[in-house]
């Protein structure tokens, strides 16, 4: 069933089509971006049959199956009602939404993030997937965010809209928990196989938790109490969005998470509790404090938020009727809330303020929508013969039905009753205050009625509620039916659809709400007094103080570790690695005593002593560098000895050479900084270091002795034996780098060439500190270029390119290789810088180090795409043996083409980086070319 | 031996972590290039220690281990061009900011002494 993907596709896609059309005429763009939406409800209307029938469609595309992500989803009676609010309403929004906009408002922009909502919200409710749920449900948060404050050079737009994000992406978070702990118990995030083990996972210990993480995500969504807040805050977005976001669709995503999982997580007494208080409480609080709002779209949100706490309130009376009563009044709020809040658009677009203080009288002026908003409102109060009535008195019904609460079981009902009246109440304020109650105070223009096209959506839906009101079963009973089957997971209770059900308690309790809801109103006077004594609550500001507190918390915090001082950030560092090495240390003190040591022999003991020593005293000589680098040279000797010492002639090899071109590098960054350097850190700074050094020293010393007890399992006997066999060379150091290891080696030379690059482009158009002396006051010498040495390093240039040419060829089966015959090759060239300047090497040795760079990287890596043309992997190595006359047996191996791009890139970066340091204080100093 | 060889390197970092957080850029990059020594020892050691084995075949009865050889081998090499590129930097650095901080500015001595804390 593709046809699922498609239907969340399309808004998706649908939310380019504004930003693309923007350019059209206003009224072409919103044709073209309803387009699509128009598709997704055609596929809708080409798969409802087969739901009516009782199926349930899925469609399915693994992902990470292990993980338990998928792109899955699944249409049922739930889904297909949900679709149906979703897409009508949502057309019905884009047609009204063009009216309402001006001119100066960006359309694109607007249709873009309303297209993005509809295709989060059509992902929630088609998902067959937990996680992927939890992606749309974000989504949602962060659409909505971006609709709110869609007039974002408005204050309160952005409040608003931040607010509604951290409520609700609150919830998200915490609903995420919820479905993690729901996966991890049950197996799966697939909701077709959880669904069906209520019983495993109400047994579980952990369902108290998961219940409640689950009910935090839906109640904040849709704006249970005491999370209510952000919604009255979030009606400074447009009011399409209002109509849209928070009537009919994103604060029932809440709803309908909890629809969704009625069948996994309903029926305990904590359900009950939880939901059934919760939603009571909402109902009341919304009910009691719309009636005090002065603001039209107030009034609505806050009705909004009581009618929501119903629906929930039946959600969690638990029985079979009840949930179909709730299905029941989701369907007929959304119908009546969404033209309320558009005929609410209406007022304020044709008349300029939504403040009922203001506005009355309008009567006159709008007759016809006036009409259309008293109809939908006479439907939230519960008025006969329209749809809100149905499901009032099915929830009535329901309420006296319940024993829950035991011998306080009346309360529900009566507390019923009350909400009921302070709905008609505020219903009746928002007809006579807006429509009669004498003439309009002050308003910015003559109120009249809106363009033709503006009015359509709330006709078609106002008559949708007299139709749903007159006509239960004809019209919605169907879709009643599947939807409920749904949210049950079986069989249907008998329920009646029908107006009139003869003189009963709930048919009495409507009258009575009714007749009390219009005294309350008509003596409004005194409760509004009473109402004025209290003291102001303002949740956004107290959000807001709250939120700067943590904010200022936060920085407090942050600016303890971000203070942008390296040593403390490395203190943090080094105390950190050193405190997470101390328990594998303590681990691996158990095996200390299988692997005898070594007896020590005179030889190591002096170089202990030797490397000790120079190393405190680079430490205590740093102030004198230029003896701290001689100091640190004899600690790099006594490395290579080590090395030497320990079997390892190509470590040796390589040290030595680096070590040269170390130093070098050393020495001319000693002439480019500063010669005279200030006091050295105070006492305490030095004791603190000194801790830290000692407890690193330490740590690691007794790191790598105890590793060096433990019995070895080595992999390496793999590299010993196939090394001749596999690799073709017998020094397995250079087969491992060149062959089996080919591939870090190629990344290796890759990162060193990039370095290389980094420093040329470090060194472009430095501007130079020189002086003319050192910090003792001398002269640097005169004679830059001393004979004996211009001599002598002569007469070495060709022996050394000659060793390194022979340690080159030899590396395969001897020690040696790419890396040493290149370090060697490069210190040859240096010593002529430095023996007869740079002028004299220009003169004769015309190479670009640019180019013997990239030429490196390249043949290694065109010898190892090479091997592709012989059918196998990527640096797969070949080699032979061949008969030469004279040679003798030679063999040839497609490792040496490889190594020689190594020793390329070796002989270029190094140079690259010295010579071109060196430079610095010629002429010859590199420059951008392009500005030079 | 082993124990020789592990005082080495206790040695070496903790003479490395102490100039890695002195204030000025020389001292860092004498620090780094000692942290590069003791690391590369240790990566080296963690092979064990053999004397007079080597890793290439047929030359000795016993065989070094290779592994370890073969990764400190390109790590002397990168470390190379990464300390280079430090000493780079830090010239750059001192060019452009005036002085050779690690933090690219003097801090503000709280005492009178000029430079007093670093």
């Amino acid at each position: 069933m593709i046809e699922l993907l498609l239907i969340v596709l399309f808004p998706l896609i649908g939310s380019l089509v504004p930003v693309m059309t923007a350019r059209w005429s206003r009224s072409s763009s919103a044709l073209a971006t309803a387009l699509l939406p128009v598709a997704s409800l055609a596929l809708v209307l080409q798969l409802a049959p087969a739901v009516f029938a009782g199926e349930t469609l899925f469609y399915k595309l693994s992902w990470v199956e292990v993980l338990g992500l998928s792109v899955s989803f699944r249409l049922d009676g739930l889904s297909l009602l949900f679709l149906f609010l979703i897409l009508g309403i949502g057309l019905l929004i884009i047609l009204y939404a063009r009216y309402y906009l001006s001119e100066k408002d960006s359309m694109a922009r607007f249709y873009g993030f309303l297209m993005l909502f509809m295709t989060a919200m059509l992902g929630i409710v088609l998902s067959n997937n937990l996680l992927q749920l939890w992606v749309f449900w974000e989504l949602t948060s962060i659409s909505s965010f971006l609709l709110i404050s869609f007039w974002w050079h408005r204050a309160d737009a952005r409040l608003g809209a931040r607010m509604a994000l951290m409520i609700t992406g609150f919830g998200g978070l915490a609903l995420l928990a919820g479905i993690l702990l729901i996966g991890n118990v049950l197996g799966s995030f697939e909701l077709d196989l959880v669904l069906s083990q209520a019983t495993v996972l109400q047994q579980h210990s952990l369902y108290p938790v998961i219940l409640i993480l689950v009910l935090l995500g839906a109640f904040t969504k849709s704006a249970q109490f005491p999370f209510h807040f952000w919604l009255p805050n979030a009606m400074s977005a447009p009011t399409p969005v209002s109509a849209y976001l928070h009537s009919a669709t994103m604060v029932k995503a809440g709803i309908f998470l909890l629809a969704r999982m009625y069948p996994l997580l309903a029926g305990s007494d904590l359900w009950f509790l939880m939901v059934t208080i919760t939603g009571m409480t909402t109902l009341l609080v919304g009910a009691y404090l719309a009636l005090f709002q002065h603001d039209l779209k107030g009034l609505l949100a806050y009705s909004t938020i009581s009618h929501l706490g119903l629906i929930t309130l039946l959600f969690g009376l638990g029985t079979d009727l009840a949930a179909v009563a709730a299905i029941f009044h989701i369907i007929n709020h959304a119908i009546f809330k969404a033209s309320l809040f558009m005929a609410a658009g209406i007022i304020d677009h044709e008349s300029g303020s939504r403040d009922m203080r203001k506005l009355n009288g309008l009567w006159q002026f709008m007759p016809v929508t006036a009409t259309l908003a008293m109809v939908a409102s006479a439907s939230m109060a519960g008025v006969p013969l329209l749809n809100g009535f149905l499901s009032k008195e099915m929830f009535f019904a329901e309420t006296l039905h319940q024993e829950v609460l035991g011998a306080l079981s009346w309360l529900i009902p009566v507390l019923a009753t009350v909400a009921a009246t302070l709905s008609v109440a505020y219903s009746a304020r928002f007809i006579h205050d807006v429509f009669f109650n004498g003439q309009p105070k002050g308003l910015p223009r003559t109120p009249h009625e809106p363009p033709r096209y503006m009015r359509v959506p709330v006709e078609v839906l106002v008559a949708l509620c007299i139709l749903v009101g007159l006509a239960p079963a004809y019209v919605v009973g169907d879709l009643l039916a599947i939807a409920s089957t749904a949210v049950l997971a079986g069989p249907l209770p008998v329920y009646s659809l029908s107006i009139w059900h003869g003189i009963n308690l709930p048919l009495m309790m409507s009258v009575l709400a009714l007749t009390l809801g219009i005294l309350l109103y008509s003596n409004r006077k005194h409760l509004f007094r009473f109402q004025a004594e209290l003291p102001e609550l303002n949740p956004l500001q107290f959000f807001e103080v709250k939120i700067n507190a943590l904010l200022g918390f936060a920085k407090k915090w942050h600016h303890r570790f971000e203070s942008a001082t390296l040593q403390r950030y490395l203190v943090w560092i080094f105390v950190i690695v050193a405190m997470l090495l101390i328990w594998p240390l303590q681990q691996m003190g158990q095996f200390t005593q299988h692997n005898a040591m070594q007896k020590p022999d005179t030889l190591m003991f002096a170089a202990t002593f030797v490397a000790a020593i120079a190393a405190i005293a680079t430490v205590l000589c740093q102030r004198q560098r230029l003896l701290s680098l001689v100091m640190i040279s004899i600690v790099g000797l006594v490395v290579t000895l080590i090395f030497v010492r320990f079997s390892a002639p190509d470590l040796a090899l390589t040290q030595l050479a680096v070590e040269v071109v170390t130093i070098v590098l050393l020495m001319l960054a000693l002439f480019f900084l500063p010669h005279k350097i200030s006091r050295a850190s105070n006492a305490g700074r030095l004791i603190r270091d000194g801790a830290i050094a000692s407890i690193c020293g330490v740590v690691i010393g007794s790191l790598s002795y105890a590793l060096m007890l433990e019995p070895q399992q080595r992999i390496s006997d793999f590299f010993l034996a196939n090394s001749k066999s596999g690799g073709g060379g017998y020094n397995v150091v250079n087969v491992i780098l060149v062959d089996f290891r080919g591939f870090d080696t190629l990344g290796e030379i890759t990162v060193l060439g990039i370095a290389a690059l980094g420093i040329f482009k470090l060194l472009t158009r430095l501007p130079l500190f020189r002086s003319s002396s050192d910090a003792e006051g001398r002269q640097w010498a005169l004679d830059k270029h001393p004979m004996l040495l211009a001599v002598v390093s002569q007469a070495l240039l060709p022996l050394a390119l000659l060793v390194s040419v022979y340690i080159f060829f030899r590396g395969h089966n001897l020690p040696g290789g790419g890396f040493v015959a290149g370090l060697i090759t490069a210190i040859a060239i240096i010593l002529q810088y430095v023996a007869q300047g740079v002028d004299w090497v220009r003169e004769r040795l015309t190479l670009d180090y640019h180019r013997l760079v990239a030429a490196g990287v390249l043949i290694s890596t065109l010898t190892g795409i090479a091997s592709w043309a012989f059918g196998r992997p990527f640096l797969t190595s070949w080699f032979d043996y061949f008969q030469l006359p004279l040679f003798g047996e030679i063999e040839l191996a497609s490792a040496i083409a490889f190594d020689l791009g190594v020793y390329l890139t070796v002989v270029g970066a190094t140079l690259m980086i010295l010579a071109n340091l060196g430079k610095m204080t010629t002429e010859h100093r590199p420059v951008n070319r392009e500005q030079s | 031996m082993e124990l020789l060889v592990a005082i080495i390197i206790g040695v070496l970092t903790c003479c490395a972590v102490f100039l890695i957080l002195r204030a000025r850029t020389f001292a860092v990059m004498l620090g780094l290039t000692m942290l590069s020594y003791a690391v590369n020892l240790f990566i080296f050691s963690s092979g064990g220690l053999k004397i007079g084995a080597g890793a290439v075949l047929k030359a000795t009865e016993e065989y070094a281990d290779p592994l370890p050889q073969a990764l400190v081998l390109t790590a002397i090499v990168i470390g190379f061009a990464m300390t280079a590129f430090l000493v780079v930097l830090s010239i750059r650095a001192r060019a452009d900011l005036g002085n050779d901080h690690v933090d690219g500015k003097l801090p503000v001595a709280k005492n009178t002494r000029q430079g007093a804390s670093s």
